[in-house]
C-alpha cells in the first residue's frame, strides 16, 4: 500500500469517530436530544466535499496552467468523491430534519413544505446540481484534450458558485437550520467543548477517507491512460 | 404558512438554546438504553460496518498497487 500513515489515521479517526461519537457526553438539547450525534457525521459530509472540491479546482486550475492530463484525472476523481459527500450530506440532512424540525401539531405535507422552502436546501441542491452538470459536460465531449479544458473552466465556475449558493445567500435569509448568524459547527456559541474533542477528529477522518478513494481512483484512471497510450 | 406563525417559529427557534439551558433537566436523553448497556450493540454494528468498508477500500488499494506494479 502507498503512503500508509495516513489510511491508518483515516481508520483509526474514524473507529473514533463511531465509537466516541456514540459513548460520549453531549450536551442535552430540548428536541434535538441524542439526534445532536449526527454532528459527527452528517456535518462531516459537508466539510468533506468542501475540502474535496477544493482539492479539485486547484487540479482544474493547475491544469489550465499546464495542460498535463493528470490534472484532469485527479481534478474529476476529487470532484466525485467531493459529490458523493455532498450527496450523503443531504440525504442525512434530510433525515434529520425530518425528525428535528417538523412540527408534530402540524400535517406532514405543511411541514414538508416549510422544510422544503429552506433557503440551506435549495443552495445546497444548487450546488450538487452544478457538480452534476460537471459530470455531464465532460461525458458530452470524445475529444480527450477539449474535454479536459472545457472541464476545467467550468469546475472554477462550479466552484465559485458554492460560495453564493452555500455560503452566503443561506445566511441572509431566515432559516431552520442551525449557524445561521456564523459559520454552523465552528462557532463557539453554538457547539460544545465536549463535542468539539470528537467533532474534529471526525471531520478529519470522514475527509482523508475521501482522499483515499480520491487517489485510488485517480490512480486507476493513470493506468488506464497507460493503457491507451501504449495501445 | 403564514406570517404571524413563522415569526411565532422563528422566535422559538432563536430561544431554544437559551430555554434548554434554563430546563436541561427535563431533556429526555436515551439514559435508558445507556444504562441498560444496549448502547454497546450499536456501537458494535456500526463498528463493524466501518471495519468491512475500511477493508474493502484497503483490499481495492492493495489490487491498485499490484497493478501499478504489472504496469511497469
Amino acid at each position: 500500500m502507498r503512503r500508509s500513515w495516513w489510511k491508518i489515521a483515516c481508520a483509526a479517526l474514524l473507529a473514533y469517530a463511531v465509537v466516541g461519537g456514540l459513548l460520549l457526553p453531549v450536551p442535552a438539547i430540548r428536541q434535538l436530544q441524542e439526534t445532536i450525534r449526527n454532528l459527527y457525521f452528517h456535518v462531516c459530509m459537508w466539510f468533506g466535499m468542501m475540502i474535496l472540491f477544493t482539492v479539485s479546482v486547484v487540479h482544474s486550475i493547475r491544469f489550465l496552467r499546464n495542460p498535463a492530463l493528470r490534472h484532469d484525472i485527479a481534478a474529476k476523481e476529487y470532484a466525485g468523491v467531493g459529490l458523493v459527500f455532498g450527496l450523503l450530506g443531504y440525504g442525512t440532512g434530510a433525515i434529520w430534519a425530518a425528525y428535528t424540525w417538523a412540527d408534530p401539531n402540524n400535517p406532514a405535507y405543511a411541514s414538508f413544505g416549510s422544510i422544503v422552502r429552506e433557503p440551506k436546501l435549495i443552495g445546497a441542491a444548487m450546488a450538487i446540481l452544478a457538480y452534476l452538470a460537471y459530470f455531464v459536460l465532460r461525458d458530452s465531449m470524445p475529444d480527450i484534450d477539449r474535454r479536459a479544458r472545457v472541464s476545467a473552466v467550468y469546475n472554477v465556475f462550479a466552484y465559485a458558485l458554492l460560495f453564493p449558493s452555500i455560503w452566503i445567500v443561506p445566511r441572509l435569509l431566515p432559516s431552520l437550520h442551525p449557524g445561521q448568524e456564523g459559520n454552523p459547527a465552528l462557532n463557539y456559541n453554538d457547539i460544545d467543548a465536549r463535542m468539539r474533542l470528537v467533532f474534529y477528529p471526525a471531520v478529519l477522518g470522514w475527509t482523508l477517507l475521501g482522499v483515499w478513494i480520491a487517489t485510488l481512483r485517480i490512480r486507476l484512471g493513470l493506468l488506464q491512460e497507460k493503457r491507451w497510450n501504449h495501445e | 404558512m403564514n406570517r404571524a406563525r413563522r415569526n411565532i417559529a422563528l422566535l422559538a427557534a432563536t430561544l431554544a438554546p437559551v430555554w434548554a439551558a434554563a430546563q436541561t433537566q427535563t431533556v429526555e436523553m436515551a439514559d435508558r438504553m445507556r444504562s441498560e448497556g444496549k448502547i454497546y450493540v450499536v456501537v458494535a454494528v456500526l463498528a463493524t460496518i466501518l471495519a468491512g468498508l475500511l477493508l474493502y477500500v484497503y483490499a481495492l488499494d492493495r489490487r491498485i498497487t499490484r497493478m501499478e506494479r504489472d504496469e511497469r
